[in-house]
Formats: structure tokens, C-alpha cells, sequence
């Protein structure tokens, strides 16, 4: 997926002013932001496994050389393959050129974000090859020639009748009637017939477990094990911090990933895959590979600062909790990843300018924090990352705050190092905003402040400060 | 006295930390925050020299500005003894959560703010740790709800203390509001640099507000308060955002004058 080619604010401003997504959106609320907190205290030990998860995670991201070495060497004596790329068009090559090899005409994907990442899909298909998703909301997204708008439900912000629309549209074969169930058993109807013909397949990775070298996927629709079974070549794909030391360590991650993506104790199917099929056995795959992908991940691994991002399962919970995210929709972030999780990646692994407008959009709310099931600090990151925007930044590039940004602060700075100043400054700005004041509260304003002014009063200074005001207090007590 | 629910020691002398908007925008929440101080027998300390506490540069990304003003903010606290009081959430978490960030290059400083953070209070957060939620015993005559502001809540870790608080004053019907504890859109200087979408949070919230027919507003940090109480004045909405400081004053001040006992 090209990255971070679209303006946030102008998409954002798309959102806002379209009633239905919004309307639509507000499942991440209801539904799923809802769900993980009755099923968090359906447990009585949710800290504890949050605390638990983010021990796992920070253990293994600090040991990540470790634990890929000894994933890699489980998965090939399992009698896989491994392939390391460093970026997303070595994986895209590494696929579609093995996919020519087996002769392959039709791959099935089962969703991933990683191979959103590596615009997996969309290159297969120019290569000539028959390429569809298999989940219902990555399909309908494929259909509307979309990017997915939210980590687990893709087609989150599409009413009934967009997708009625939709299917109609691609097979002008009459009419549907906007039924959530009857729109399900068509597209099941239509996928049916392509995971008989399939010959490849391309799953992500919930997880992999390195002391076994097994992969685990968490699906609700079926289509990750029709996606693992019935094809003869299996391609799975991971971020290379996708990863947990042992199958006991699943265990724990499995319960929080679950629990905070969509509000279930678990998925309707857990899938793992060990292995490609033996000598002695009748089905399943021929072949199969995993192909780990960096993608800018190892900046993430050596910057301190940034490195705790890396512990993040992609369980969606930041974005239903966000309420920036609720508002603007999962477009506006641009890339593979919105959300206030997206807000801390997307700059540091895209490198792209355009994405450091991303961590101002916030309101540092810390909703995220509190839904993180790793306890990912993604407001301290947002900070970390608004200071190198603004100052910090070793490379100018991405130093891109204006100078009038700068001038604001630096004066703000001198006016808050004397008390005298702070009084003065204050006292100046009531009698310059005095005259334009109704009942203490202005309609209008000049520029930053315009900004509040559009669409709320903003209140003037008090002619008076709290020392003032104490001061004479006192006198008046004495 | 009010009876004590808790078995710290009370406090018998604070310092206040007006902070720069209660100071300098809203002086009576300062006020009002010293005659509930007073109420419970506290002395307070105000020292004259104080500003701001470098969040709103700090929020920015501009360490380089926000980093001064934070040192000049613990050399002031540290010559001070005894608990500092603020009447913002926000405030006591820049101090508290922020500060070891800020000053991460040099850990003489970050030790001295982490010392100076460990006693410093919000409000809400300082009644019930020492003087328990039950301290209060006012009167107020309005219908009101209470919004739960996002540091207060998730930075420092005060959720049901405030309305713990308010319960225990005669004749203020409280109702709940959905979704309390959702963010009203403010943010600081994302209220003004993204004015579209700090507005939409708000207008969700303003939204659930009206639907509770409350007169009245509660919250607990100044900058929540005037992003609700402006969006609210833009509606021509007569509801009125209280700061909870000014409320549990003028509770007190009812009750003292109705010959309510302490």
C-alpha cells in the first residue's frame, strides 16, 4: 500500500461531513469498544493478564534476534521455509515469484494487515493472478476498491445497503435487498466456488510461536482454515515482532487479543499450523512458508523511545476507544494502520513527512493507554513524536513546525519566567480583548485563537489574578 | 469538623498551585479552592512567584520552552514543605507522569521534580485521600451532571471520588451522563489547531449533556470547562460548566449561612 499520500485534515473533514459513516462507525462504540469491557470483567483478573501480556511482549521484543532464530529454525524443521524480507517489495517479489514457480492461477488471502503493508493483493492481481480475500470485510473492501478502514472490521464504516449496492454493482445479476444474513450467504455462495479452485494461499500471523515453530490465527468466518487447508501452497506472512516464546505464552495472549478485538471469550476459530502435510497424510497443504517482514520495524527496535509500539497485537482496542478515531474514520490516517496506534507508527515506518501531522490529532485523552491490553504508553509516544516534529528531530525534514510555531512558544516561554511578566501579559490581553467581550466571552477572535472561535466562545482573561485576589483577601481578614 | 473517613494524618497546611489558567482565567476556582481547603481546616500557602507548570509547550512538543518553565516550577514547590494542592487533573499529571520525560537528560532534576510530584494533590484527589469523600457536608439547589476530565481520570486515577464528593450535598440532583468518561475535545492546543475535530467530539458530548436536562455542569479541570461551557454558549444553551471547586464552595458557604453544623 503507497503510503501517506493523502492529507489527513482535508480526509478528516471528508468524515466528518458524511452522516452515514459516521452513523456507521459508532459500532466501534457500541459494539466493540462495550464488548471488551464486559468481557474484560467477565475475567477477574484483567490487570493481571494485561500486566502478564505486556511482561511476554517486552521479553520477547528485547530478545527479538533470539526468538526469530529460533522460530525460523522450528518452522524449517517442521519442513517449511523461511524468508526474512526487509521491506515490502522483497516479500511481494519473494510471493509472486514463487507463486509463478507452482504455476499458480488462483490465491486466496485471509486478512492481514501485513500484507496490506506489502500491497500483496493488488500486485498479484497485475501479475495475472486470480487473487481473492476470503474475509467477508476485506472482500466487500476489495469489491469497493477500498483500503480497510479499522484493524479487525475492515468494512466497518459500509451500511447494508453500500454492500447491497456493491455486489450488485459487480455482478449485474439483478437486485439485492440490503439483508445483513442473505448478503452473507451470497458472498459465501461466491467464495465457495474460489476456495475450491485455489492452488496458493496468503494468511497473516496472529502469532508465532518460536519454541515450536507453529503460526496461530484467530478468524471468526472459517476462511482462515478453509485458507490453511485446502489450498497446496501456504504462504503466511508476519511482522517479524509478531512472535511469543512458548505455546503457554499464547495461551495468554490468545485471552487478551480476543477479549479486547471484539468482545468474545474466543473466536469461533483458533487455528494453528505446525507444518505442511506429511508423507502419510491425505490433506492439507503441500508446501509451507513464512515470510517474516521489517518494513521499517527495526527503526522501531532501536529508538527507545519508540520501541514499546512493537508490542502491539493489532487488536484494534486504541481506535474503538479513541475518540479522534471514532470522529475522522480509519481513511484519514492514510496507511495500513489508523488509529492512535497508526498515529505512532505510520511516521517512524513510513518516514513520510505527511504522517507527522499524525500525533497532533489527539487530544491526549489516554483512552487508548486504558484500553491497550499490553498497556502500550502510546500518549507518551504521541508526545515523543510531536517533540521531534516540533523541535526535537535530529533530520530537518522532519523538524517541520512553522516559525510562527516556534515564535508562539518561545514567547510563551519568556512570559511564564517572571511572575511580573505573567501578570503584565495577562493583564495586556484583558484590555485588548475587553472592548470585543460579552458577559466575559468572545464570538470572535484573531488568529490562533480564530481557531477556538469558529465554533465555540472562548472566555476572556480576568482582569484580576488569583494573587491579586488572594492579596486582598487577606487584607480583608487582618 | 467533618467526620474523617480516612487514616492518613490530615494535612493542617497546603500549598497551592493555582495553575497559569485558574491564575490567570479563572480566579475564582482558586478561590473557591481555598475556602474548601479552609472548610476542612486546612492553612493555605500561595506562593506569589508561580506560572505554570511548561504542560501546554510541553503538550506541543517544544521541550526546549516547556523544559525552563518546568525546572522554575520545582525549584519554587521544593523550598515549600508539606502537600501542594492543584485544582487540575492535567496539571497534577504533567507534574507527576511527564516530568521524568522532560527532564530525562538529567536525572538530578527528574529525582528533585519526581520528589516534588509525590506531593503534590489534585483537588478531589486530596479530599478523599485525607479527609475522606464524606468530608463535605453542603447544600446547593440545582440539577446537574458530572463530566469525568480524561487526566484526572486515566493520568491520575480519580474516577468516582468527585461524585463520591458531590453525593453528600443537600439538594443537588445529580444525573448521570452517558458516556462520562469520554473526552469533551479539548486537548489544549488541539482544540485550536484542529478546531473540526476537537468540535465534533464535543458536540457528542454537548449532546449527551442536554439530554440529561441538568442546569448545571460539573467538572474538575478549567480548560474541560471552558471547552463544554463555549460550545455550550454557541448552541445558546443556558447550561451553566461549574468547576468542581466552585461548587462544593458555594455548597459550604449555603450550608454556613442555613446554620448547617461542621
Amino acid at each position: 500500500m503507497k503510503p501517506l499520500t493523502v492529507n489527513f485534515r482535508s480526509k478528516a473533514a471528508q468524515t466528518l461531513a458524511d452522516a452515514q459513516i459516521q452513523q456507521s462507525i459508532e459500532h466501534v462504540y457500541t459494539g466493540f469498544f462495550k464488548g471488551r469491557l464486559a468481557a474484560a470483567g467477565e475475567t477477574d483478573n484483567w490487570e493481571d493478564l494485561r500486566t502478564k501480556g505486556k511482561a511476554i511482549k517486552d521479553h520477547t521484543i528485547a530478545h527479538l534476534d533470539y526468538y526469530l532464530d529460533l522460530l525460523a529454525t522450528n518452522v524449517e524443521k517442521n519442513g517449511g521455509s523461511v524468508f526474512f524480507a526487509n521491506d515490502a517489495e522483497e516479500a511481494r517479489q519473494h510471493i509472486i515469484k514463487l507463486a509463478h514457480k507452482r504455476e499458480i492461477k488462483t490465491v486466496i488471502k485471509s486478512k492481514s494487515m501485513v500484507s496490506e503493508e506489502m500491497g500483496l493483493a493488488e500486485a498479484m492481481t497485475d501479475e495475472g493472478f486470480e487473487t481473492v480475500e476470503t474475509d467477508l470485510g476485506e472482500y466487500i473492501i476489495q469489491l469497493a476498491n477500498e483500503t480497510p478502514y479499522h484493524l479487525i472490521a475492515p468494512a466497518v464504516h459500509k451500511s447494508r445497503a453500500d454492500v447491497a449496492k456493491l455486489l450488485d454493482d459487480n455482478y449485474k445479476d439483478g437486485d439485492r435487498v440490503p439483508d445483513a444474513t442473505e448478503l452473507t450467504m451470497m458472498a459465501r455462495k461466491k467464495l465457495r466456488g474460489v476456495f475450491e479452485r485455489a492452488d496458493m494461499s496468503v494468511t497473516g500471523v496472529n502469532f508465532a510461536v518460536a519454541e515450536s515453530g507453529s503460526i496461530a490465527l484467530v478468524t471468526n468466518e472459517g476462511n482462515g482454515r478453509m485458507s490453511t487447508t485446502v489450498p497446496r501452497v501456504h504462504v503466511a506472512v508476519m511482522g517479524m515482532e509478531k512472535i511469543v516464546p512458548s505455546i503457554q505464552d499464547l495461551s495468554t495472549m490468545l485471552r487478551i487479543l480476543i477479549r479486547s478485538a471484539t468482545g468474545q471469550r474466543i473466536s469461533t476459530y483458533v487455528t494453528m499450523v505446525n507444518e505442511a502435510r506429511k508423507q502419510d497424510e491425505e490433506e492439507g497443504p503441500e508446501e509451507f512458508h513464512l515470510v517474516i517482514m521489517d518494513n521499517g520495524r527495526q527503526k522501531l527496535l532501536e529508538d527507545p523511545q519508540m520501541r514499546e509500539s512493537l508490542n502491539c497485537i493489532r487488536c484494534g482496542a486504541c481506535l474503538n476507544a479513541c475518540p479522534v478515531y471514532r470522529k475522522v474514520g480509519g481513511h484519514a490516517y492514510g496507511w495500513v494502520y489508523p488509529g492512535p496506534i497508526g498515529a505512532i507508527v505510520s511516521p517512524v515506518l513510513t518516514g513520510v513527512k505527511d504522517a507527522s501531522n499524525l500525533p497532533s490529532a489527539s487530544s491526549l485523552c489516554g483512552a487508548c493507554h486504558d484500553a491497550c491490553p499490553v498497556k502500550i504508553n502510546i500518549p507518551r509516544m504521541l508526545l515523543e513524536l510531536r517533540y521531534r516534529t516540533a523541535e526535537g528531530s535530529t533530520d530537518k525534514e522532519e523538524r517541520s513546525s512553522s516559525a510562527t510555531e516556534r515564535r508562539i512558544w518561545k514567547t510563551w516561554r519568556i512570559g511564564m519566567m517572571g511572575r511580573k511578566r505573567f501578570d503584565m501579559a495577562a493583564r495586556l490581553a484583558n484590555l485588548a480583548l475587553r472592548p470585543f467581550a460579552q458577559n466575559g466571552w468572545l464570538k470572535k477572535a484573531p488568529p490562533p485563537i480564530s481557531g477556538w472561535t469558529s465554533s465555540r466562545d472562548f472566555p476572556t482573561v480576568s482582569p484580576s489574578s488569583l494573587k491579586s485576589r488572594l492579596k486582598k483577601r487577606k487584607k480583608g481578614e487582618q | 469538623m467533618p467526620d474523617n473517613t480516612s487514616n492518613l494524618p490530615r494535612p493542617e497546611r497546603v500549598t497551592l498551585f493555582a495553575s497559569c489558567m485558574v491564575d490567570q482565567l479563572a480566579p475564582s476556582v482558586g478561590e473557591s479552592t481555598v475556602d474548601v481547603l479552609e472548610y476542612l481546616g486546612v492553612a493555605v500557602d500561595f506562593l506569589d512567584d508561580q506560572t505554570c507548570c511548561g504542560q501546554p509547550a510541553f503538550n506541543s512538543g517544544f521541550r526546549s520552552e516547556a523544559y525552563p518553565v518546568a525546572e522554575r516550577f520545582v525549584e519554587l514547590f521544593e523550598k515549600v514543605d508539606g502537600p501542594i494542592v492543584v485544582p487540575s487533573g492535567s496539571c497534577a499529571a504533567m507534574v507527576r507522569n511527564y516530568y521524568g520525560d522532560l527532564f530525562r537528560d538529567n536525572s538530578s532534576l527528574a529525582d528533585r521534580a519526581k520528589r516534588v510530584g509525590e506531593r503534590l494533590y489534585e483537588l478531589t484527589e486530596f479530599i478523599s485521600r485525607f479527609f475522606g469523600t464524606e468530608a463535605i457536608n453542603g447544600q446547593l439547589n440545582t440539577s446537574a451532571t458530572y463530566h469525568k476530565c480524561c487526566h484526572l481520570l486515566r493520568e491520575v486515577g480519580i474516577d468516582e471520588e468527585p461524585l463520591e464528593i458531590l453525593s453528600n450535598i443537600d439538594d443537588l440532583q445529580m444525573t448521570p451522563l452517558e458516556r462520562a468518561d469520554v473526552c469533551c475535545g479539548f486537548g489544549g492546543a488541539f482544540a485550536v489547531k484542529m478546531p473540526d475535530i476537537s468540535t465534533a467530539i464535543l458536540d457528542e458530548k454537548l449532546d449527551y449533556i442536554e439530554a440529561t436536562k441538568s442546569e448545571t455542569v460539573i467538572a474538575a479541570d478549567t480548560g474541560c470547562v471552558y471547552q463544554m461551557q463555549g460550545g455550550l454558549r454557541r448552541r445558546g444553551s443556558p447550561v451553566q460548566v461549574v468547576h468542581i471547586a466552585e461548587i462544593l464552595a458555594e455548597s459550604i458557604n449555603n450550608a454556613g449561612s442555613a446554620g448547617v453544623t461542621r
